[in-house]
């Protein structure tokens, strides 16, 4: 038990550094609020994105043919911990090259591969995924958006929601239904779609949160070719499923304040010394260090080979419910003033507020609270599966609400 | 990095749970339970004797195993999954462990082989009433050569043959080494919660003891001792911890109930998802506790802290919810949940309390943020 590199693992970290040194400045070095325009955001995001690629820090475990390192998974994770320490705009690229790409390379043809792994790595081409829809969150194998044949081409109509970055997307996974008279898995299909047609519009959500970083998007007799389709018509949840499991991979940290950062808050207020709010703070320190932790075991699992399984789902549970006690806390230790939200006078630059208000949507996001303690249950423990009612009854005779 | 445990110790930790299923059931455990001038298991014991497990880290040169604390954690954890009811805790994570920490050379030559051979039982003597004693208001006084004073309840007061006491001296706290079968010294066992565990009242009437390191060295060394214990406490915490989801999870799957297996209920999934969670949570805690043990880091206070307090925490949720989980069959005295409850609350306040160890943590984080 040790947590030092070996000499391999110390030259690749010597080398991703210098490779982050050169191009990067270090986290913190501006302040957090000083948000940039999106477009700039963008073109910094995508010239950072195009130096990995060059250099073959991109994809790390990806195989070198196709543009990757051939690298390790422990490689990755040096290579993560590293490019955490430095300002790098990776987030347009994570849900592209985290779950659509390794979907395209595991159902796609050879041409697909050609045509859009080399510039979804190099950041010309970003991707999102399209899943969700009002009527299918958690259940979303009951999705309504429906592909119609027609020639050579499928005719798309419905509309998709929560999906991240559509705005500026080239292109989507697009999960519809082509057969509303088989059972809901079963009628399921996967496409690529190129998401600047006629016809694809994408409109920002007004969260609850007040910001407007997710999209609907609508579908109205938008074309699609056969031929970019991934998987057999039928298969979709099938090909679903990979993606998904691509997801629990590429899932990330936690944003927003931790214990050390309403510790930080604590003691400037001058309320460290309260007895209730220290049994608190040795809570919060002992979950966050359990999920730390537990992320650890993971990567040593994985540099031995062994594939992560269900457990990664502890993650979320445990950081989106802790920001949310550390955001309700903070703002009631600063008692009436905390309601206030301006960022250039509020403690901590309003953090505390902000994530208050995010956190709802993180306990949702990428699988409920209660989603993901079923799939603990069920896939780490054996207990059985919920009742379903609609697993063998044709789509379009179920219930719907 | 590597942030597991080695093949090695891996296979010491299945080859310990084996041997421990066939000979230290809960029908053993229930031998002690059940009579009460029965303080152990002296079969079970003699077995963990021969196995050398007293040893384990107490070095070749007296008589030990000479490994390390890694394989000590291992072993703790199959301790507590099998509820071991013996004196193994209170002799080795306090006892030998302490002695190896503030004993002299001659002290340990003295004693630590016999340990080894388990001619010697140890007991850590810290209590003297309700709360966490404060080593600077302590009432059993020691003046060099001889202790006075009252402690209880002393985890294997009544089989342990040595005890390790902190009493006051002079103005502060000393550590001392008593041998409990000398004059001066009268116990009479106690009734807890926990009765496979046993407990004593001790009662030092110029019982004659020996300092452990320097005068007024107590505090700072029940500190070390308590740390170090902690993290051992804390896997046996894990075992049984583990053990309870595992009893639930299986009474869930062939329970029926309103036609289906109780376990195919959300209300019941999820309770049991929360539990996963807290073991998870308590195991990478402990394993971290286990590598801040073995190298003593500088990081092993709140690595101790974090450990007790998630593997607490763990394993108070485990042995409740178990018990719920179980409906009224797991009220019943025949069902074995209840000594899983039994034993969570021992290891919880054994060395002190969750309150106390959210304040060491806050206190470590406090003092490393600042300097």
């Amino acid at each position: 038990m040790d947590f030092n590199d070996t000499v391999e693992e110390a030259e690749f970290r010597a080398e991703a550094r210098a490779f982050l040194e050169q191009h990067l400045e270090p986290k913190g070095a501006k302040p957090l609020r000083q948000r940039v325009s999106g477009e700039e955001f963008m073109a910094r995001a995508k010239d950072w994105q195009a130096k990995k690629a060059a250099a073959r820090f991109a994809q790390i475990t990806w195989p070198r043919e196709m543009g990757g390192r051939g690298g390790t998974s422990m490689q990755n994770v040096i290579w993560g911990q590293e490019e955490s320490k430095f300002d790098a705009p990776t987030g347009p690229f994570t849900i592209g090259l985290g779950m659509c790409i390794p979907t395209v390379i595991a159902f796609g043809s050879d041409e697909h591969k050609k045509r859009y792994v080399e510039k979804a790595l190099t950041g010309e081409e970003i991707w999102c995924q399209l899943f969700s829809e009002p009527a299918a969150g958690s259940d979303v194998a009951g999705l309504k958006t429906r592909a119609v044949k027609d020639g050579d081409d499928w005719v798309i109509n419905g509309q998709k929601v929560w999906t991240s970055g559509a705005h500026y997307s080239d292109y989507g996974i697009l999960l519809v239904r082509t057969d509303p008279k088989a059972p809901k898995h079963k009628g399921l299909t996967m496409f690529i779609v190129d998401m600047k047609q006629q016809g694809v519009e994408a409109r920002p959500i007004h969260q609850a949160s007040g910001g407007r970083e997710f999209n609907e998007v609508y579908f109205t007799d938008v074309r699609i070719p056969d031929s970019d389709r991934l998987g057999e018509v039928g298969q979709g949840w099938k090909v679903a499923i990979v993606t998904l499991m691509n997801e629990r991979l590429a899932v990330g940290g936690s944003p927003g304040p931790d214990w050390s950062e309403i510790m930080d808050y604590a003691k400037q207020a001058g309320t460290i010394s309260d007895s209730a709010f220290r049994d608190k703070l040795a809570d919060w320190y002992v979950a966050a260090q359990g999920y730390k932790l537990t992320k650890l075991r993971t990567q040593t699992a994985l540099s031995k080979g062994q594939t992560p399984g269900p457990e990664n789902s502890i993650g979320k549970i445990i950081t989106a419910n802790q920001l949310q006690d550390i955001c309700n806390s903070a703002i009631e230790m600063q008692d009436h003033y905390g309601l206030m939200t301006d960022a250039d006078t509020m403690p901590a630059d309003a953090l505390f507020q902000q994530s208050f208000m995010w956190a709802p949507g993180l306990r949702i996001a990428g699988g409920t609270d209660e989603i993901l303690k079923n799939i603990i249950a069920e896939r780490v423990l054996g207990l059985p599966q919920d009742v379903r009612v609609d697993k063998t009854v044709p789509f379009d005779e179920l219930k719907q609400g | 990095m590597n942030f597991d445990f080695s093949d090695d110790q891996k296979f010491l930790g299945n080859e310990a749970r084996k041997f421990l299923e066939a000979e230290c059931t809960t029908q053993h455990v229930r031998e002690v339970l059940n009579d009460d001038d029965v303080s152990h298991h002296a079969g079970v014991w003699n077995k963990v004797v021969e196995m050398g497990w007293l040893g384990t880290t107490i070095p070749e040169a007296h008589g030990g195993l000479g490994l390390g604390s890694l394989e000590l954690c291992v072993l703790a954890e199959e301790m507590g999954r099998a509820l071991a009811p013996v004196p193994f805790a209170s002799t080795v994570y306090f006892f030998a462990e302490g002695l190896m920490l503030a004993g002299s050379e001659g002290q340990k030559g003295a004693i630590l082989p016999g340990v080894a051979s388990g001619d010697v039982i140890g007991c850590y003597a810290v209590s003297e009433g309700p709360g966490h004693p404060d080593p600077a208001k302590l009432s059993t006084s020691f003046d060099g050569s001889v202790l006075n004073g009252t402690k209880v309840p002393v985890t294997d007061g009544d089989v342990a043959t040595h005890a390790i006491v902190l009493a006051k001296e002079g103005s502060g706290a000393s550590l001392v080494l008593v041998d409990l079968r000398e004059a001066g010294v009268s116990r009479k066992p106690v009734k807890t919660l926990e009765p496979t565990r046993s407990h004593a009242e001790l009662v030092f009437s110029n019982a004659p003891a020996e300092r452990l390191g320097g005068v007024g060295d107590g505090a700072s060394l029940h500190e070390a001792i308590m740390n170090r214990a902690a993290i051992l406490l804390a896997f046996e915490q894990l075992g049984g911890a583990t053990r309870c989801l595992e009893m639930a999870t299986d009474y869930a799957k062939e329970r029926y109930a309103f036609g289906r297996p109780i376990g195919g209920n959300q209300a019941i999934k999820h309770k049991l998802a929360d539990m996963y969670v807290k073991n998870e949570v308590a195991r990478s805690n402990c394993y971290y506790g286990a590598w801040a043990l073995s190298t003593d880091a500088a990081e092993l206070p709140e690595a101790a802290a974090a450990s007790r307090l998630a593997a607490s925490e763990a394993y108070w949720y485990a042995s409740k919810e178990n018990i719920q989980t179980h409906g009224g069959m797991g009220f019943t005295w025949e069902v074995d949940c209840h000594l899983f409850y039994r034993r969570a609350k021992l290891l919880a306040v054994q060395a002190g309390a969750p309150k106390i160890w959210k304040e060491k943590l806050v206190h470590a984080l406090e003092t490393k943020n600042a300097a």
